[in-house]
């Protein structure tokens, strides 16, 4: 039993590691090709950066807009979904864990996982109330 | 200033802010906001959203290595995770109604309590019984030393630890960062856990932590492409390269090098909150 344990353990940290390094590699590859594209076509512009535009888009309405710049090859909306990729390496990680634990038979842990989820989820429908 | 000159200051910028947050289990984010704010002269708003990407991208760039050394406890980083991101709704809830001035200022001292804290306790102890509490959740662990020989670890004061997560997590709601100090502080000082766990186990713990501010940032427009970019390209570098220097580091001079951080961070935070910049 608890050689078994010690060799689960073993293969999430494996799964979990390299998840993490692929999604945050994935995400810096995408962020960089959209920054060479925003640097060529702005890279000469002034950097403004100096007063804030406050904006108050919907989540889904943001990610449209990505989109539709992707289509007509937007650096800027291709940095953009490299942070959006970032943002999802961890939530996926998350996800993964939960797996793990119920493979592992381990459902203290399945409840855990299920809980800071749940807590997660809670907090993003308050982040839509702002 | 070019978008092309001010993208260059920030990949060198953010690649040292990754390489502390790495070494001392602090986001970066926290060296991002003044680095922007006060040597870039960009809006504070688009500095938290530059530093949100940077916390997330050091958590995962670093975690990443510690995870698959086996050094990371992914049990005790969920589980602590729960208060986290209670603590972390609780804090963005908070931050519309309390002032910044005096949250800024609270924040700096008690890192400088920390901080001193921290330097005095100069033996590294490693506890080989785990409360009862701390066994039922299985939150005792091993990790490797520079050597590769496996060194087992108990902890103790679970509640305790996991209260100061809270405050860690609140603290990221409120300030828009990792706070890795509180949550090396909740392992290190009241669990007793060994530092290089907790050190790589809170970088581990901040990107899910972070997600929770992560929508409302989106939202509003904090999240600028051309400053996050460079930001999030840089410090992924300085965190890996962060975790190599830590896996073969020594644990003394880390301590030592992280409180000298946290007093800098400190002073930093007080000033900023009498002069009412927060």
């Amino acid at each position: 039993m608890m050689q078994r344990n010690r060799f689960s353990d073993k293969t999430l940290q494996t799964i979990v590691g390299n998840l993490l390094r692929y999604g945050v590699w994935l995400a810096l590859s995408v962020g960089a090709v959209g920054g060479i594209i925003y640097l060529l076509r702005h890279g000469h512009e002034p950097a403004q950066y100096s007063s804030f535009i406050e904006n108050d888009r919907h989540i889904g309405q943001l990610i449209k807009e990505i989109i539709t710049g992707i289509k007509v090859g937007s650096g800027r909306a291709i940095i953009f979904s490299g942070i959006i990729l970032l943002f999802l390496t961890p939530a996926a990680r998350l996800v993964l864990s939960f797996f793990s634990f119920m493979i592992e038979k381990d459902y203290l842990y399945v409840t855990i996982t299920l809980i800071v989820m749940m807590i997660i989820g809670i907090s993003i429908s308050l982040g839509y109330g702002h | 200033m070019t978008i092309l000159a001010f993208t260059c200051i920030m990949l060198l910028g953010a690649f040292v802010a990754g390489l502390i947050g790495s070494l001392s289990g602090l986001g970066g984010g926290i060296i991002i906001i003044p680095l922007l704010t006060i040597g870039l002269g960009v809006d504070i708003h688009y500095a938290v959203g530059a530093a949100l990407v940077s916390v997330i991208a050091t958590s995962s760039g670093s975690a990443a290595a510690y995870v698959r050394e086996g050094i990371t406890n992914m049990r005790l980083g969920i589980f602590l995770e729960i208060a986290t991101t209670t603590g972390a709704v609780c804090g963005a809830l908070i931050s519309t109604i309390a002032p910044g001035s005096f949250i800024a200022v609270l924040f700096g001292l008690t890192l400088i309590f920390s901080s001193i804290n921290s330097l005095r306790k100069k033996e590294e102890q490693v506890l080989t019984q785990s409360s009862p509490l701390a066994r039922k959740l299985r939150l005792d662990g091993s990790y490797p030393d520079a050597g590769g020989r496996q060194i087992r670890y108990g902890t103790r004061n679970v509640l305790g630890g996991f209260g100061m997560m809270g405050i860690a997590g609140m603290m990221s709601g409120l300030l828009g960062i990792g706070s890795g100090a509180f949550k090396v502080i909740a392992m290190d000082n009241i669990m007793r856990i060994p530092f290089k766990v907790s050190t790589t186990t809170s970088n581990f713990m901040m990107g899910v932590t972070a997600i929770a501010s992560t929508v409302i940032y989106l939202q509003k427009g904090y999240v600028q492409p051309g400053i996050c970019m460079p930001t999030m390209i840089g410090v992924l570098f300085g965190s890996i390269s962060g975790s190599r220097i830590l896996i073969r580091s020594n644990p003394k001079k880390l301590r030592l090098f992280f409180a000298v951080i946290i007093l800098v961070l400190a002073l930093n935070m007080i000033y900023h909150g009498i002069a009412g910049k927060i």
